[in-house]
Order: C-alpha cells, then sequence, then structure tokens
C-alpha cells in the first residue's frame, strides 16, 4: 500500500466572498507555498465589492452584525487547529477568537457610548451618532500573523465598515485561512476583502483610490512608504490610521481607537413645537 | 411704502489702531523682517489698519513662546484654574460684545444683525461650553487610552497647537479652535485670515486682559505662506485648519508623515431638500437662511436647493417673492441681510462661477437690488434648471448664489443629495416623521438639519464626512481633537 | 413639472358644501412649524425704524387703531369720550389723524354713533356671544342685526372655538356664513345701508397650534371674512407676532388662490409703538403695500393709541413726553 497522496490547498484571494486567483496569474512563494500575487486590478476588484457591500452591511442591524461577529469567533474556535498547523500559537489563536467575541459586543453600544443627546441653547431635538465612514483600505501588521489582523479587521468592520485589508506580505496563510473562516461565518460577501502580496506594490492603489474612504497604515514599516501613502490618501482626504510609533502588544486590551478613528459623527437637528 | 430710514450702528464704540504687531508670548511685537499688509473694510474698500506678516522666524517665535508655556505653566496647571480663565475669556467677550460685533462687521462685511446675533453669542457660549470641560476631562468618555492598557487613565493634552482660519466667521471660528484647545491644555498659535484679523488681534488684547499667561494663546497675521509655515513647523504638535479643501488637502499632504494630529473643517455643497408636505413658509426662510446667510459665505452652506418636482412652482415663487425682500448694502446698518462680499477675489470668483453657470444654460435671476458703488457685492441670485452635471451644482461658490434642481422621490432626492464629493451638511424639510429619520439616516453628511438650516450650538458636533474633511468640533466630541485618545 | 402657478385663480367656493371638502382642504394646508414661526417673527422684530420711517410707521398706526372698550362697566358718557377721542387723538396737534375705528359692545353702539356721524372713523361692535361665542345661532345672528341697526358698519364676530377644536368644521364655516349675512344693512330693516364689514375672531390664544391658526383662517376667509382677527383680548394669550405672521401668509395665500384680499386684525396685548411697528414690518416683508392701508390692517387696542401719541410728539417735539399730557379715554 502506498501512503495517501495528501490534497494541497490553494491559496487564493478573497473578494466579494468569492476565492478568485489574482487576475495578473501570479503567485509569490511563502513557506513552500505559492500564494497568490494581488495586482492593483485585484484591488481595484476588491474596493468595488467592498463598496457593494456597504450599503446592506452598514444597514444590517447592530444586533445583526455583533451576531455574525460572534459567529465569526465560533467558525475560528473550531478550526484551532488549522491555525496551529500554520505555526500560529495557540495562545494567539485564544486570544484572536477572544479578540472577535469583544468586538462583537460592541457592535449595538458604539452609538450609545459615542453618541448622544446635545443640550443645544434653543427648541431643538439635538443627537449625535456614529456612523461607519464606508470602504476602509488595511495593511495588516506582520508582527503577529492572526491576533494582528483581526485586531485591525474586526474593529472596522463592526460598525458597518467593509474592508479591503492586504495581508502581511510574508505571512499571508493564517490571513487566507481566517477569510475561510469568514466565508462559512455569515458574514455578506465584500464586508472583508482579503488581498495577498506586496505593499508596496498595491497598497499606493488603494490609498489613492477615490472611492476609499479611510486608510489604516498599521502594518507598513517603512517609514517612506507610509509618508506617501499618507501623502496619496490625502488626494480625496481619507481618514488616516497612522503606523504605530512603536512596537504594539496585541495580546493588551486594544480601547476603542480603532473603532472610533473609522466613525463618522452625524448630528441631526429638529426643532420643538407642537 | 414703508421705506426704512437707514438705521446705522455707531462705529465709536471700536478703536481701532494704525498698525498691529504679532500676538507672541503675551505682547505685540513687531515682525522680524517688518513685513506687512492692509487689511480693509470690504463694504467701502477703506483701509482699516496695517497688519503685520509674520515671516518664518517669527512663526518659530511664536511656537517657542507657546511650546515653553506649555511645558511650564498651561500643560500643569489644574484643569480648575484653566477653567477660570476661560469662563473670565467668555466675560469679557460677553461684556465687549458690541465692540467685538462692530469690528467683525468693519473687517468681514457681513451684516451687524449677525454678527450681533449670531456670531458674538456663540463665540461666548462656546468659550462658556469649553471652560466646563477642562477639569472633568477624564469624564469626556474616551474610556482607555488605546495604547496605555490601565483603566482611569487621564487624557493628556497633545501640547502646542497650530490653527489656521478662515475669513467668514473670524472670531466664531477662533473660538471653535482655541477654547476647545485650551480646556484640553494646549497652547496655540492661531493664524487669522489675511482678509479678517482685527477681531483676532482685538481677542488677543482680551487675554491680556484677562491675565492670561504669555505664550498660551499667540496670534500671527499673514497669508498663505505664514500659514504654510506655522503647519510645517517641527514644533507643532496637532494642526488643525478650517477653510478650502484645496488647501486641507495641502495640508493633509504636508502632514503626511509626522506625529501630528489633524482635523480639517473644509467645503461644503450641502443638498437643501424640499418635499410637497414641507411647511412651505418656514422651508422659505430656511432656503433663505441657509444660502444668504453670511452672504453665502459658509461651508456647510444650503447651496443646492432640491424641490420635489410636485410642489416646484409655488416653492420657486415663494423663494422669489421671499428674496425680494432682502436688504443688501451697508453691514453696519442694523436692517442690512446681506453685506459685502469678504474681497475682490471672492466676488471674482463667485461672478467666475455664476457666468458659467448662466454659460451651462441656467437660468439665473436675482430680486432687483441696488449695490452700493464702492466695495464688493453681489446680488442674491438664483439658478433654475440646473442639473447635477452643471459646476454651479458641484462646485462650492461660497456666495449668495443658490442652484435649484427637482426630484421626484425620496429615494433620488438621497441620491442626488449624496452625488458630490463633500459631505458636509444637509436639509430635509417635511412634516413626515419617519421619512426625516430615513432621510437622515442616509445622506451622508455630519450635520443635518430637518425643517431647520444653518443652527450652530457649543455642544454639537459640527464637522463632514468625505472631503468636507474630518474630526468635529463642538461638543464632547470637539475634545477629541485636543486630546491624546 | 406641474403647470399650476400662483396667479390662476381657483373657485374655491364648493368648499363649504360638505364636511368632507373642508376637512380635506383645511388639513391639506400645508403645516406651520412651531418654531421656525417663531423665529421669523422675532427677526422681523429686530428691523431698526428710525426718524422718517418711523414717522411714517406711527402715523399709520394710529389710522389703524380699533379704539376699544370691551367692559362690563361701559357707559354712554365712557363711549361718547372714546369716540371724541378717536375723531382727535391729540387736540394739541391738527396734524395728528383719526384712528380707523372704534369698537364696542352692541349696546354702546348707538352712544358712538352719535358722536361719529359724518366721520370717516369706522364704528365697529363685537357681536355673536361675544366673547366666548356659546349662544344659539338665532342668538348670534340677532345680536349681530342689532349692531348693525344701531349704525355699526364692522362687526367683530367669534367663532365657536368648541366645534373648530372639535373638527365640527361645517358648523363653524355655517355659522360664519349666517352672520355674514346678518351684517346685511338691508336685511337688518335699514333699506339701502351698506353691508357691514365682518370681521371674525379666531381666538387664537384657545386654539394653541399654528396649524390650527392656519386652517382657521382659511375656514373664516372661506367663508366670507372681510377680516380675520386674533383675539377678543378676554383670554389670557391675546395677539402675538407669530399667530399674526401665520395670518398674514394666510390671507396673502388667499389672494394668490381666490382673488380676493382679506384684512388682519391683531388684538390684544399691543401697547407700546415699539409693538404696534414690529408688527407693520411684519405687515410689510409679508404680504407687502397692498396691506399697510387701515382698510386692510388694524389693531384692536386700547391704550397703544397714548402710547403712539407720546411717541409722535417726541418725535416732532424732540423731548419725551408725558402721559399727563394725553387724555385717558
Amino acid at each position: 500500500m502506498s501512503e495517501r497522496v495528501a490534497v494541497r490547498k490553494t491559496y487564493k484571494l478573497f473578494i466579494g466572498g468569492k476565492f478568485p486567483r489574482s487576475e495578473s496569474g501570479r503567485s509569490y512563494l511563502v513557506e513552500q507555498t505559492n500564494v497568490a500575487l494581488a495586482s492593483r486590478k485585484d484591488a481595484r476588484d476588491a474596493v468595488v465589492a467592498a463598496r457593494a457591500a456597504v450599503k446592506g452591511w452598514s444597514g444590517a442591524t447592530a444586533y445583526n452584525r455583533g451576531q455574525i461577529l460572534y459567529r465569526v469567533a465560533e467558525m475560528l474556535e473550531g478550526r484551532r487547529d488549522q491555525f496551529t498547523a500554520l505555526g500560529v500559537p495557540a495562545d494567539e489563536v485564544d486570544a484572536a477568537i477572544d479578540r472577535w467575541v469583544w468586538y462583537a459586543g460592541w457592535s449595538d453600544k458604539l452609538a450609545q457610548v459615542y453618541g448622544g443627546a446635545n443640550p443645544v441653547a434653543g427648541p431643538y431635538f439635538n443627537l449625535s451618532a456614529p456612523e461607519p465612514t464606508g470602504v476602509v483600505a488595511v495593511v495588516a501588521p506582520a508582527d503577529s500573523a492572526l491576533l494582528g489582523l483581526v485586531s485591525v479587521v474586526a474593529p472596522a468592520i463592526v460598525s458597518g465598515n467593509t474592508v479591503v485589508v492586504l495581508a502581511a506580505e510574508e505571512r499571508p496563510l493564517a490571513a487566507i485561512t481566517l477569510a475561510e473562516v469568514l466565508a462559512t461565518s455569515d458574514l455578506p460577501g465584500g464586508v472583508v476583502n482579503l488581498l495577498t502580496g506586496r505593499a508596496a506594490e498595491v497598497a499606493p492603489w488603494l490609498a489613492s483610490h477615490a472611492d476609499v474612504n479611510a486608510l489604516d497604515l498599521t502594518g507598513v514599516t517603512d517609514a517612506d512608504l507610509a509618508k506617501s501613502l499618507e501623502e496619496a490618501a490625502a488626494g480625496t482626504l481619507k481618514r488616516v490610521l497612522r503606523p504605530p510609533a512603536g512596537p504594539v502588544d496585541w495580546t493588551a486590551d486594544p480601547g476603542t481607537g480603532r473603532m472610533t478613528a473609522l466613525l463618522e459623527t452625524k448630528t441631526v437637528w429638529h426643532p420643538k413645537g407642537s | 411704502m414703508f421705506e426704512y430710514a437707514p438705521a446705522p450702528e455707531s462705529r465709536s464704540v471700536v478703536e481701532i489702531r494704525s498698525s498691529y504687531g504679532l500676538f507672541i508670548n503675551g505682547e505685540f511685537v513687531d515682525p522680524g523682517d517688518g513685513g506687512t499688509f492692509k487689511s480693509i473694510n470690504p463694504a467701502s474698500e477703506e483701509v482699516l489698519a496695517e497688519i503685520a506678516e509674520a515671516g518664518p522666524a517669527d512663526v518659530d517665535r511664536a511656537v517657542r513662546a507657546a511650546r515653553t508655556a506649555y511645558e511650564q505653566v498651561w500643560g500643569p496647571m489644574p484643569g480648575r484654574d484653566r477653567a477660570k480663565y476661560l469662563y473670565r475669556i467668555a466675560r469679557i467677550i460677553q461684556e465687549r460684545s458690541r465692540e467685538l460685533a462692530v469690528l467683525e462687521s468693519l473687517d468681514n462685511g457681513k451684516p451687524i444683525k449677525e454678527s450681533r446675533d449670531v456670531d458674538l453669542p456663540l463665540v461666548a457660549a462656546h468659550f462658556f461650553y469649553y471652560a466646563g470641560w477642562a477639569d472633568k476631562l477624564p469624564y469626556a468618555g474616551f474610556g482607555q487610552r488605546p495604547t496605555s492598557g490601565h483603566s482611569g487613565a487621564d487624557p493628556r493634552p497633545l501640547g502646542m497647537a497650530a490653527q489656521v482660519i478662515p475669513w467668514n466667521f473670524p472670531l466664531l471660528m477662533l473660538a471653535w479652535k482655541i477654547a476647545p484647545a485650551l480646556a484640553a491644555g494646549n497652547t496655540v498659535v492661531l493664524k487669522p485670515a489675511e482678509t479678517t484679523p482685527l477681531t483676532a488681534l482685538l481677542f488677543a488684547e482680551i487675554c491680556q486682559q484677562a491675565d492670561l499667561p504669555p505664550g498660551v494663546v499667540n496670534i500671527v497675521t499673514g497669508a498663505g505662506e505664514t500659514g504654510r509655515a506655522l503647519v510645517e513647523h517641527d514644533g507643532v504638535d496637532k494642526v488643525a485648519f478650517t477653510g478650502s479643501t484645496e488647501v486641507g488637502r495641502a495640508i493633509a499632504r504636508a502632514v503626511a508623515g509626522t506625529r501630528k494630529k489633524l482635523t480639517l473643517e473644509l467645503g461644503g455643497k450641502a443638498a437643501n431638500i424640499v418635499f410637497d408636505d414641507a411647511p412651505v413658509d418656514q422651508a422659505v426662510e430656511g432656503i433663505v437662511n441657509g444660502i444668504f446667510f453670511n452672504q453665502g459665505h459658509v461651508c456647510c452652506a444650503g447651496s443646492r436647493l432640491l424641490i420635489q418636482e410636485s410642489v416646484y412652482e409655488p416653492v420657486l415663487a415663494s423663494l422669489k417673492r421671499r428674496m425680494a425682500q432682502l436688504r443688501v448694502g451697508d453691514p453696519l446698518d442694523k436692517n442690512t441681510d446681506i453685506g459685502a462680499i469678504n474681497s475682490a477675489a471672492q466676488l471674482d470668483r463667485i461672478r467666475e462661477l455664476s457666468e458659467v453657470g448662466a454659460a451651462e444654460g441656467a437660468e439665473r435671476w436675482s430680486p432687483e437690488c441696488t449695490l452700493p458703488e464702492r466695495g464688493f457685492w453681489f446680488a442674491p441670485t438664483i439658478f433654475t434648471g440646473v442639473t447635477q452635471a452643471h459646476r454651479i451644482a458641484r462646485e462650492e461658490i461660497f456666495g449668495p448664489v443658490l442652484s435649484v434642481l427637482t426630484f421626484r422621490t425620496p429615494a433620488e432626492a438621497v441620491e442626488k443629495a449624496n452625488n458630490t464629493p463633500y459631505g458636509l451638511s444637509a436639509g430635509i424639510w417635511t412634516e413626515k416623521g419617519s421619512r426625516i429619520l430615513w432621510m437622515a439616516d442616509r445622506l451622508r453628511a455630519g450635520v443635518v438639519w430637518a425643517n431647520t438650516f444653518n443652527k450652530f450650538d457649543p455642544t454639537s458636533p459640527f464637522g463632514g464626512y468625505k472631503e468636507s474633511g474630518y474630526g468635529r468640533e463642538g461638543g464632547r466630541h470637539g475634545l477629541e481633537a485636543y486630546l491624546n485618545v | 413639472m406641474t403647470a399650476t402657478t400662483t396667479s390662476d385663480r381657483s373657485d374655491l367656493s364648493e368648499l363649504g358644501r360638505s364636511e368632507a371638502t373642508l376637512r380635506a382642504f383645511l388639513h391639506g394646508l400645508p403645516g406651520v412649524d412651531q418654531v421656525g414661526a417663531e423665529q421669523r417673527a422675532a427677526q422681523l422684530g429686530t428691523r431698526s425704524i428710525k426718524t422718517t420711517a418711523k414717522a411714517w410707521a406711527i402715523d399709520l398706526a394710529i389710522r389703524m387703531v380699533d379704539l376699544t372698550t370691551l367692559e362690563g362697566a361701559d357707559t354712554p358718557g365712557k363711549v361718547r369720550a372714546l369716540s371724541a377721542k378717536a375723531l382727535r387723538p391729540d387736540p394739541a396737534d391738527p396734524s395728528c389723524p383719526h384712528v380707523g375705528a372704534v369698537c364696542v359692545y352692541p349696546s354702546m353702539v348707538p352712544y358712538a354713533a352719535e358722536v361719529l356721524r359724518g366721520s370717516t372713523v369706522h364704528l365697529a361692535s363685537v357681536a355673536t356671544a361675544f366673547p366666548s361665542g356659546q349662544a344659539p345661532l338665532a342668538v348670534k345672528t340677532a345680536d349681530t342685526r342689532a349692531a348693525v341697526a344701531a349704525g355699526a358698519d364692522e362687526i367683530d364676530m367669534v367663532i365657536s372655538r368648541g366645534a373648530f377644536l372639535a373638527g365640527r368644521y361645517k358648523e363653524v364655516f355655517d355659522e360664519i356664513v349666517e352672520v355674514k349675512a346678518a351684517c346685511d344693512g338691508a336685511a337688518a330693516g335699514l333699506p339701502g345701508s351698506p353691508r357691514a364689514h365682518l370681521k371674525v375672531i379666531l381666538e387664537t390664544g384657545e386654539l394653541a397650534t399654528y396649524d390650527n391658526v392656519r386652517r382657521a383662517s382659511w375656514l373664516a376667509m372661506l367663508a366670507g371674512a372681510d377680516f380675520i382677527k386674533t383675539s377678543t383680548g378676554k383670554v389670557p394669550v391675546a395677539a402675538t407676532p407669530p399667530v399674526t405672521l401665520v395670518m398674514l401668509e394666510a390671507v396673502r395665500d388667499f389672494r394668490d388662490t381666490t382673488g380676493r384680499q382679506v384684512g388682519v386684525k391683531p388684538a390684544g396685548g399691543i401697547r407700546t409703538t415699539k409693538d404696534a411697528i414690529k408688527y407693520l414690518v411684519m405687515v410689510n416683508e409679508t404680504v407687502g403695500p397692498d396691506w399697510l392701508d387701515p382698510d386692510w390692517f388694524r389693531f384692536g387696542a386700547s391704550t397703544l393709541l397714548n402710547d403712539l401719541l407720546m411717541q409722535r410728539t417726541k418725535l416732532t417735539t424732540g423731548t419725551y413726553s408725558g402721559p399727563d399730557y394725553f387724555t385717558l379715554d
């Protein structure tokens, strides 16, 4: 009896809820595995998918979004082994699962904590409420392939944004595997779109794309690249999260800053009269 | 005919010096290279004063003064005491409000009725509001600092803030910038617009009168180059800008790659949407207030009027009838509704875009009105037959010019309203509550006025989506721009 | 785009035929946003009317005064004195104009008529079970006929606020129609005498909302009112600038729609020249010069006149006057 030949997985992109190869037909080698090498056109397609998903996702109830993020945690819990097999430490998987749970609970609390009534000096009802900014392009951090990725994606989508996330160039396998988790978690297609490839090649197209509302540069370690991306983002005045000033402890309490940085505050006035 | 006799506000309440230096470290100083420019009254083209022009060395001096004041005095000072200075400033503004209002109208061209009844009360209220925050920052709801990991950390000021403000609401924009910055514990260098520096300089005197420690507030006057030197200065921790989207873009580029926190409040092209069940008389007032308030020099002006087709004719007729009552003229006359355009350059831009509107086939209408011979004037104007493709429906005119469009259904109104790179404000006029809330959910704008327009309050966050900028001014939200949160 | 324009004249005479058509029409009128209406009225109140404009406005306001006494204690003597003052408000200054009208209870009409006969000062009488309106229709019409027969050429009637608030619009409509018929001098047994003008008092203080004020204004105009008037002066809230603004908008829109002009009379609570001028500014900027005339705008007031006279004197002499220099009638 010969030994069974394993079936290998093809690591592809995740765009609009589907797993296409790069339109460029290119791949690059990571840990003896061919990974799709995303092109600018893949980035373009991902933005189209993300934009198309904004209406449904931001229009879903907060309760619904919370349940879906919690569902992601459930699915991740069931696939722990896939991540540890990729070399992700078990405690990082635990932390990543817990992070989904933590953010899931924020969905229906953000508006209460960051919005509210404003006591204006006049006969007006006046209410401020946070809203998602729209499509967020993210460069995921390289120092934490799973927890770092979850820590930048979950705070963006919990409020109703959709994302195009560029996985860490050298650690994309956990990211694609996470995409497979997302694909089975009731998350509508296009809410998270994941690209693998080179930040220096793809990120500038996202930074200058006029249909992207915000840019999270957390994973950009090259200061010159970060600066040029921020400059490109200025073209349409995107909200920009700069790279962290120093090393980030991804296991620490993340705070709410990543969520609030990707929110708009809308204030509605109405007269009070009989 | 009921002809209103002239009712001029007295100029004598304000004393304008012939020349002003820079306000650095608590005193007025001459600029290093001695450059000056003139500030004129746009209603008469009369020179009001000579103003110092700050060069890079002056800006550096001001930034250093602010840094020192931050490190040695204002940063360490208990919030309780910062609050008292801000309350003191608010009180002095109330006491000297007539003087400030007259000066604002002289330098800016806005009607005294507005500077007296809108700008000045809001300025004082803004300082009062933020004064109260100075000793309550841990309660401002920013939670844990993202990187600290321990709860209860007090939010910290950013340090030294560079602030650049526009000419449309000179003193009010100063208040929006300085009050939250100081309350949060920052020190500031503020550059007023080159056409309207006078109330900022009078505010400097108020800081002296309040015994505000030297260096906490510094005012550097000048034009674009002065502003550039300020926002690009290495010693700056925070940049806040209100003005055009074009300059906002340049500033965003300039601070790229730095640790400077940036907030921007930029242009707009707001839709003011009138449904067939609107309270029509109030809607017409709202349309008029939306576009002719402050000569239309308002970033959140309702410059695109969207009227439901079923009521297009009567609403337009009411609007024209109402516009015929607008009184254009001497800003200091208490009965003036529309004052002078702020500058010759702005007048040129308004004229140019209006000519484009006519050339593109839109129909132009203004009520009969006689404009003064000297000064910069533009009659209130509406364009009908405008479509989304017209430049006057897309570009910010920043003048008393309204583009009128139509729509058929609520969904179409939302689509047209959002079809712009801007997202600062929007207006909805309908008596149907559920429709208001449905619309408000869908409009991509930072401020939505329903059955009202152009209302402002220090407790109410103001700021835009998309290319109208980022960050909020006013309310608890406004503190975030000046805290390390 | 619809083809309607404001210059089209509509025939609304059939609306009063049924409760349903009246209700549908009145409830189809545009709403009034309270805050917006009050702010507009307040804004108009900030106009600064000085020197020549003030002098012109004061004389116009005097000509618009319905000099009123509506007390249980009214006597022939009091009414004669008031009427004399109406003819010559400032005996010391012959250039001072006379007022628009004298306004009294029906029983006092004959005494006012004695004094006013031959002058151009109108004689108004409240009628229809003023001020509550709570009487059978027959009593109201009899009240009206009596006042007209005694010499009143203007009738200030009250609507049944109870019926209006209960939604019985047709009842209110029909009452106005009946009273209007009773204003006809010929029908009152005075052959050849003109029909008295009918002012319909809405008692806006009891209608409570501006939406109701707008509906009541239209209801009264549809039923034939020559004037719409805010108040009896007998309930706590009388004329206010925003209520008057809403009524002015109603007469403006009514004329646009039907071609017929209706007058407006704020009454009660207007005591100072400053207040009166604010109302004139409101008239000027809301309905325009066509209404800046005693035939189309009146003030129902008593103490207002003396303040107008004092301010008038101040303008002509340059010094402040005092109440001792004007009659108390």
